[in-house]
């Protein structure tokens, strides 16, 4: 999300080169229907076709530009910004390693050995290895730090027993990035980073299965899994700063940009369920001169420019008092503003608005009331929206910790 | 025109916000502007006029008249982007001075484009203050029941602004826009519950005047709009952060349950949504400035989209600095309701977030 103020040479002919690339190398739309993001991916088919969107992607240098040459990146300075706008722009597939680009790939970079970047980024950019997060729990939903998976040492190695649940993509998955307990009598100090190759024997994912009706997510159980030393990330006992590496890049915050394009996490003005798609359905539903149906939309829109701006203003330092003060709202707004849009949608399709995506006749292929039911996962996941609001408050505000 | 990825916020801009927030801080802190507009909690109070005259000639002497002027007019012709940062610090120390009804009159006569405007523009620049005179009983910018005969108006202008700080008037009339001196208008006052404001009733019998819109007045009203809500939108941005600051700082210091309030959620979120309330429209408010200095086809919509903000963040930080500080925020003696009242008066001001929407849905969507 972070912008420079103006574009640098080098930037301007990266951009000129993403279009042309982008010109001759988007896939075209599959027979079969893909999902609206990669949280949602559900069959071994649909996965495939964006693999292979982001294998060639990266293979073209828009993705993970911004990481050093000898862990598979481009080596380039602020391009991944201007690669995700025109992905974007030029309406490419979503890339499917959202957890790896997202949360693994920064948080490898911050916190591993050299050793573990050469092994675990190049594959993880190029899509060749997919990743999944194990933080959240039975019983540690908002309150992370109560993590109860523990990692017992045995001689050189460990030994890991216990459940995490909500784990996006672990049925494709084979690497997982993990906060687990090593010891049990220090909340935050007790805590340790691994990443766990998911094909080891004692891991087992069963699928959950989401409020509409799509797979995507899991409960992942380890049953006396050994794990080599040489997978643990940082020290023992700082798994809770690493994890804060991975929250903020996961809450679009962090110091590297996510390499997006398409799906339901985007540029919105771009998207095909941005604010302004609501003027034409207003339209289509013949309820454009309704005047509280017209500044709902309005104000929706209101909302989504200043998300754009913000993310503008972020970048000019004489514009912000507290570096964090914007950063830290990106997860917030974001989620939330997705959610209004597509509550407001639903309700101007009025009773079309009550059609699933498999009716004939749906307004928008019933795309608009599944994109509201799913924005309830971005409202809750990643640290839900009460807890963005205690951060904000607290990290922001000064005011006291609730915790 | 390419636009700015910084908005045009450069090193001039920073000079000036922070000069301005130098001298607020040393001649208009908390407690002197409490002093000075709310010595009186009277009913009669409602119609008084009460500012810092000596503040007033610091802001002329530092040439801030002369800095919306456009040079050619022999003023410094400085970006909205920067002026926006001057508003933005008006605001937050809640200023009474009729510097901002005088930047807004500057770009009026800016687009009106006629030496008697230039005249008056040169006036400005040397210190004059100049307020609107156009609007009707409606409070609607953009029509008056004032008619012109033979270089004279007659009849009334409402709810003008600091208007018995101005030295002159820009009046509509029909559908141009004219010049009247202080000196040849009755000012009837409105009694009004902001206390850092006047605001008056412009009765005018036969008084001398000269014409200055050479274009039609709608025109020239339609070119200054953008600017004029940008400068207000800035103002309410930045009396919406000191509501914030001001209220956050409360809740880290009151202690109930054995706690600081702020340790409650129910107080905390409530701050969290002032902020970001707050941050969506001071991002807007710079969006709007820069188009108007650099994309002036998109300068009405963001401009009017700014306003829309500002005004509902104005509105929902004075309700919540209000209830959020319990008792003591419900007292003439706390300078919360100072705010909640120059908000409160700001928010309506050229449109509430209603009316601006209901423009831009006409633009956006079409007319009903």
């Amino acid at each position: 999300m972070r912008r420079v103020t103006r574009e640098t040479a080098e930037q301007a002919a990266f951009r000129s080169d993403c279009r042309a690339w982008l010109a001759a190398n988007i896939p075209a739309k599959p027979a079969f229907r893909l999902p609206q993001g990669p949280l949602e991916i559900q069959t071994a088919e649909q996965l495939e076709h964006v693999r292979r969107w982001q294998h060639a992607a990266h293979a073209a240098g828009l993705v993970g530009c911004d990481y050093p040459r000898e862990f598979g990146g481009g080596g380039r300075t602020q391009c991944q910004w201007i690669a995700n706008q025109e992905m974007q722009a030029a309406g490419a597939p979503f890339l499917p390693n959202i957890i790896g680009l997202g949360m693994a790939a920064p948080t490898i970079l911050h916190h591993g050995t050299d050793a573990q970047k050469r092994r675990l980024i190049p594959p993880l950019l190029a899509c060749d290895e997919i990743w999944c997060q194990g933080f959240s729990e039975p019983g540690a939903g908002s309150d992370l730090a109560s993590v109860q998976t523990t990692a017992t040492r045995d001689g050189d190695r460990w030994i890991l027993n216990g459940h995490k649940v909500w784990t996006t993509l672990a049925h494709f998955a084979d690497w997982m990035i993990l906060l687990c307990r090593t010891d049990r009598g220090e909340k935050y100090r007790g805590l340790t980073y691994f990443v766990v190759p998911m094909r080891s024997p004692g891991v087992s994912v069963r699928p959950l299965i989401k409020m509409t009706g799509e797979g995507g997510f899991n409960e992942v159980l380890f049953d006396g899994v050994e794990l080599t030393d040489d997978l643990r990330l940082d020290e023992v006992g700082r798994g809770w700063d690493v994890a804060m590496t991975t929250l903020l890049h996961e809450r679009g915050a962090g110091g590297l940009v996510t390499p997006r394009s398409g799906g339901s996490i985007g540029d919105e003005s771009k998207s095909s369920r941005g604010a302004a798609s609501l003027i034409p359905l207003v339209r289509a539903c013949g309820r454009d001169s309704d005047p509280v149906t017209r500044d709902k939309i309005i104000k929706v829109m209101i909302r989504q420019r200043a998300f754009e701006q913000s993310e503008r203003r972020a970048a000019v330092r004489a514009l912000n008092d507290h570096p964090l003060r914007v950063p830290l709202q990106h997860k917030l707004l974001h989620s939330e503003l997705l959610q209004d849009t597509a509550r407001l949608a639903t309700e101007i399709s009025g009773m079309a608005g009550t059609l699933h995506i498999t009716a004939e006749h749906a307004p928008s292929g019933g795309e608009w009331p599944l994109a509201y039911m799913n924005s309830y996962g971005f409202t809750i996941a990643a640290g839900s929206n009460e807890v963005q609001r205690n951060i904000l408050g607290e990290r922001v505000l000064g005011l006291p910790k609730t915790r | 025109m390419t636009r700015p990825q910084d908005f045009g916020f450069d090193d001039e801009a920073a000079l000036l916000r922070d000069a301005a927030r130098r001298l607020f801080t040393d001649l208009c802190p908390q407690d002197v502007l409490h002093r000075l507009v709310a010595a009186d909690s009277s009913p009669a109070r409602a119609s008084a006029c009460v500012w810092d005259r000596t503040l007033w000639h610091r802001m002329q002497d530092l040439g801030w008249t002369a800095i919306a002027v456009p040079s050619a007019a022999g003023g410094f012709g400085m970006s909205l982007t920067a002026i926006a940062g001057l508003a933005e610090q008006v605001g937050r120390f809640a200023v009474p001075s009729p510097l901002l009804s005088t930047l807004c009159a500057t770009y009026v006569l800016a687009a009106c484009d006629s030496e008697a405007a230039t005249a008056l523009l040169r006036r400005i620049v040397d210190g004059a203050a100049v307020s609107l005179a156009i609007m009707d009983r409606r409070g609607v910018p953009g029509r008056t029941d004032i008619t012109e005969h033979q270089n004279t108006l007659t009849g009334t202008a409402w709810y003008v602004q600091d208007a018995r700080k101005a030295d002159a008037f820009i009046a509509l009339a029909d559908d141009s826009l004219y010049i009247v001196d202080a000196a040849e208008v009755t000012v009837v006052p409105d009694a009004i519950n902001d206390l850092t404001r006047d605001q008056a009733r412009l009765v005018l019998q036969n008084a001398p005047t000269t014409r200055i819109a050479t274009t039609e007045a709608t025109k020239v009203l339609q070119a200054a709009t953008p600017a004029i809500l940008v400068i207000l939108a800035a103002d309410m941005v930045g009396a919406a952060e000191w509501q914030l600051q001001t209220t956050a700082e409360y809740a880290r210091t009151r202690v109930q349950f054995d706690r600081p309030i702020g340790f409650f959620q129910a107080v905390k979120h409530p701050l969290v949504n002032m902020m970001v309330d707050i941050d969506a429209a001071r991002s807007l408010v710079y969006d709007a400035a820069c188009a108007f200095d650099h994309e002036p086809e998109h300068a009405e919509l963001r401009a009017r989209m700014a306003k829309s903000a500002a005004s509902d963040v104005a509105s929902f930080c004075s309700g919540r600095s209000v209830q959020l500080h319990g008792g003591i925020g419900f007292t003439w003696e706390c300078a919360v309701q100072i705010y909640f009242k120059r908000q409160k008066h700001s928010e309506v001001l050229f449109g509430d977030g209603p009316y601006q929407r209901a423009r831009l849905a006409e633009r956006l969507i079409g007319p009903l």
